[in-house]
């Protein structure tokens, strides 16, 4: 039967599709002239410029990382351009009307309509294209909360305070070498303020779309949730078929002040390279949240695209009886490759983390779970669990698990479960016994292995996780 | 209903069957005894299609269907069940959801329109009470931490809900107490309506004090070489296989 299932996972991938659209592209290559014109192009202040200046020297003399276990070929940074944006949204559109249509047939073609009437009540989007953020919806309803959802772009005029004092602040420049080399370049992305004792009337999502050839995508979300307020927020990333690689590296940053909750949801479906491995996304992405005194983020991530995924939204537990989760469903098939957990860094009193991962390989892939659980001196009482569970589907994948525990409070507890388990020819055998095709029987029994992590997930995006795996393994088994 | 002809059949290039032939009419239960290694499981699976086992000769009918020239599901949406006897675990997917998409690819092959969750529930319910099953069991996983007994009867809960042509209940019984035992043969009398037919696969007579077979067949080699009434059942009860090994011996005499 492995060889039925081996047969079973080509795939399509859906939201492959390419838009006409007459779009200004900086021309190939990195310097600082470049970065003088990203933030001319964005009409920045001076502060901001500096300190993209600054985090560019810093990353010319940092190295591309090579501990994660994923291999490809060495990234040609002068060959990649770094803008890319519609012409038509140069004028800067005022509403919706003036917005290019078929930009708005893009997004509706990925099953997320622009126009609020027509959009899921409950959950504003900004749709970000390439450099450029098209369209943030309901952003008049959410004012009346007091609640910021705009541009990070945007956010440097309106709100220059907020994004000076935040925005490095959990991710610093020098941080990594993809942390800074968005921190060089990044272009768009989501700004979010939530203020003291709020809590958002409503889902809050990005878009991201990578349409333009050659170009990188580099944004940045900032998140605040001021004190006691909460905010629940999801992203998407689709991006067309293509033979090159091209490359995504963002940075999330979340601040997390006293009481405050914000839930940062991801599903993340790139283009995935095709069954030989050529071309995709290669997703190298920094995700951070700091939380203050009994405050709370909570991770959740739906990562079924990208070629090479190098990922690992963490938290910084700094204050006292603070909670950090992280639930991740990883799957890869094909040619792909992941490596991505998180880390949990207790530094506070009584703070507590809770890790559920669930890596599920598929054909020739690789998946890969690397987590790190630290406890201060000072984090007194502070508890973690750990559950990493993997799954294979077939004979020709891998998975592999990289836990690190430091603890240096004889208090703390640390506790980590970890298991590996096949699609076997049983279940397959006693589903298919009951009439279920090998598809629908791959789908219902990996769906099952991700149940703890699909209730996490906002109720709206739960059912289009699940048929997002569905897609993902259609023609899986055969 | 099910007729099986000259069935041979081999697993890793080890042959297992050997020109086994039975007639199963609508309605009737033959019961399959037999030593350790006879093919006992081996017949269950080969007549459900299981992937690994090859049929080498011989023919297997399911009303006018030729058996072997469809797939798994294919067989099972025409009417054939298998009651396993070892029923695997699928973490996280529930025993109603697992059920409700199972009856319903039936139902569609039947060209019957699916249930709705609330018309699949009443059903489910009932025939967990029928099974003797806590209602939660619908909720739990697959199998997913029952013992060995709520397992068996989770299968005849199963067989309850897609109403099969043709069950196949291989050893069914073991590892039951009698309590068990006769919850899982209860349920399978109460499916008993004179169409439906069964073969009871098991090693122990005392299962056939509670589900009255009409035939016994003794399989050994890979072929039956001995069929009768309940009686023989009684007879193997008694005395063990031994009067095998000298009818064995004296088919090599001749």
């Amino acid at each position: 039967m492995s060889e039925q299932i081996e047969q079973a996972l080509e795939r399509k991938y859906e939201a492959g599709f390419y838009s006409e659209i007459e779009s200004e592209t900086f021309e190939n290559g990195l310097d600082e002239s470049i970065i003088r014109r990203i933030s001319e192009m964005k009409g920045e202040p001076e502060w901001m410029l500096e300190w993209r200046l600054k985090a560019y020297e810093t990353w010319l003399k940092m190295d591309e990382p090579e501990w994660a276990h994923v291999h490809y070929p060495k990234i040609d940074y002068q060959a990649i351009s770094y803008y890319s944006a519609p012409k038509s949204m140069k004028d800067k559109p005022k509403s919706l009307e003036e917005v290019d249509p078929e930009l708005l047939r893009t997004y509706e073609k990925l099953g997320i309509p622009l126009h609020e009437q027509e959009m899921l009540a409950g959950v504003a989007v900004d749709a970000v294209f390439d450099s450029v953020s098209v369209v943030t919806t309901f952003r008049e309803k959410l004012a009346e909360a007091g609640v910021i959802f705009c541009p990070i772009s945007e956010a440097v005029h309106e709100y220059p305070e907020l994004v000076k004092k935040y925005i490095g602040s959990v991710v610093p420049r020098g941080d990594n070498f993809f942390a800074a080399l968005n921190s060089a370049v990044f272009t768009d992305g989501s700004f979010v303020y939530i203020p003291k004792g709020v809590r958002c009337p409503m889902e809050l999502s990005t878009y991201f779309r990578i349409n333009e050839m050659n170009t990188g995508q580099f944004e940045r979300t900032l998140i605040v949730a001021d004190e006691g307020s909460y905010v629940s927020y999801l992203e998407g990333c689709t991006a067309p078929q293509r033979d090159e690689n091209q490359l995504h590296a963002a940075v999330v940053e979340l601040v997390a002040l006293d009481d405050a909750q914000i839930k940062y949801s991801t599903v993340q479906n790139w283009y995935p390279g095709d069954e030989n491995g050529k071309g995709g996304i290669y997703n190298f992405v920094t995700k951070r949240g700091v939380c203050h005194t009994s405050s709370k983020i909570s991770w959740t991530q739906v990562e079924t695209g990208s070629a090479v995924t190098w990922k690992y939204p963490s938290c910084i537990l700094k204050g006292d009886n603070s909670v950090g989760e992280f639930y991740s469903v990883a799957l890869t098939r094909g040619r792909q490759q992941a490596d991505t957990g998180t880390k949990m860094v207790h530094l506070g009193k009584n703070t507590r983390s809770t890790i559920i991962s669930k890596g599920i390989s598929a054909g020739n892939s690789n998946n890969a779970y690397r987590g790190l659980v630290k406890m201060g001196p000072k984090a007194d009482g502070a508890r973690n669990f750990t559950e990493c569970d993997s799954l294979l589907i077939g004979d020709q994948c891998g998975a592999h698990t990289f836990p690190y525990i430091e603890s240096r409070n004889p208090s703390a507890i640390v506790e980590h479960e970890a298991t590996t388990s096949k699609v076997s020819d049983e279940q397959l055998f006693l589903c298919q016994q009951r009439g279920l095709d090998p598809e629908k029987a791959v789908s219902m029994i990996v769906n099952g292995f991700c149940k703890e992590v699909f209730k996490e997930l906002p109720m709206e995006f739960a059912v289009e996780a699940g048929k997002l795996l569905e897609i993902s393994l259609e023609g899986s088994v055969g | 209903m099910l007729t099986i002809n000259n069935l041979h059949a081999s697993i890793d290039g080890k042959q297992i069957l050997n020109g086994l032939s039975l007639e199963v009419k609508p309605g009737e239960v033959h019961a399959i005894m037999g030593p350790n290694g006879a093919g006992k499981s081996t017949l269950g699976y080969v007549l459900s299609g299981r992937d690994g086992y090859e049929v080498n000769e011989g023919s297997v009918t399911l009303g006018d269907q030729d058996l072997l020239g469809l797939e798994v599901e294919e067989r099972a949406k025409e009417g054939l069940f298998l009651a396993f006897q070892y029923p695997v675990e699928i973490p996280g997917v529930s025993n109603m959801e697992f059920m409700k998409e199972s009856v319903n690819a039936v139902r569609d092959h039947r060209g019957e329109e699916p249930l709705s969750s609330a018309e699949f529930l009443k059903l489910a319910k009932e025939a967990c009470k029928q099974v003797q099953l806590p209602l939660d069991f619908l909720k739990r996983g697959v199998n997913e931490g029952f013992s060995g007994g709520e397992k068996k009867r989770n299968e005849v809960m199963q067989m309850i809900l897609l109403k099969p042509s043709v069950c196949i209940l291989d050893e069914s019984d073991s590892g039951l107490d009698v309590d068990a035992l006769q919850v899982v043969a209860n349920g399978v009398n109460s499916q008993r309506d004179g169409e439906r037919s069964f073969i009871v696969v098991t090693h122990y007579q005392r299962l056939l004090d509670f589900i009255k077979p009409d035939f016994v067949h003794i399989l050994a080699n890979g072929e039956i070489v001995k069929s009768g009434n309940a009686s023989l059942a009684l007879e193997v009860e008694k005395s063990g296989y031994a009067f095998l090994g000298k009818e064995l011996e004296e088919e090599v005499e001749a």
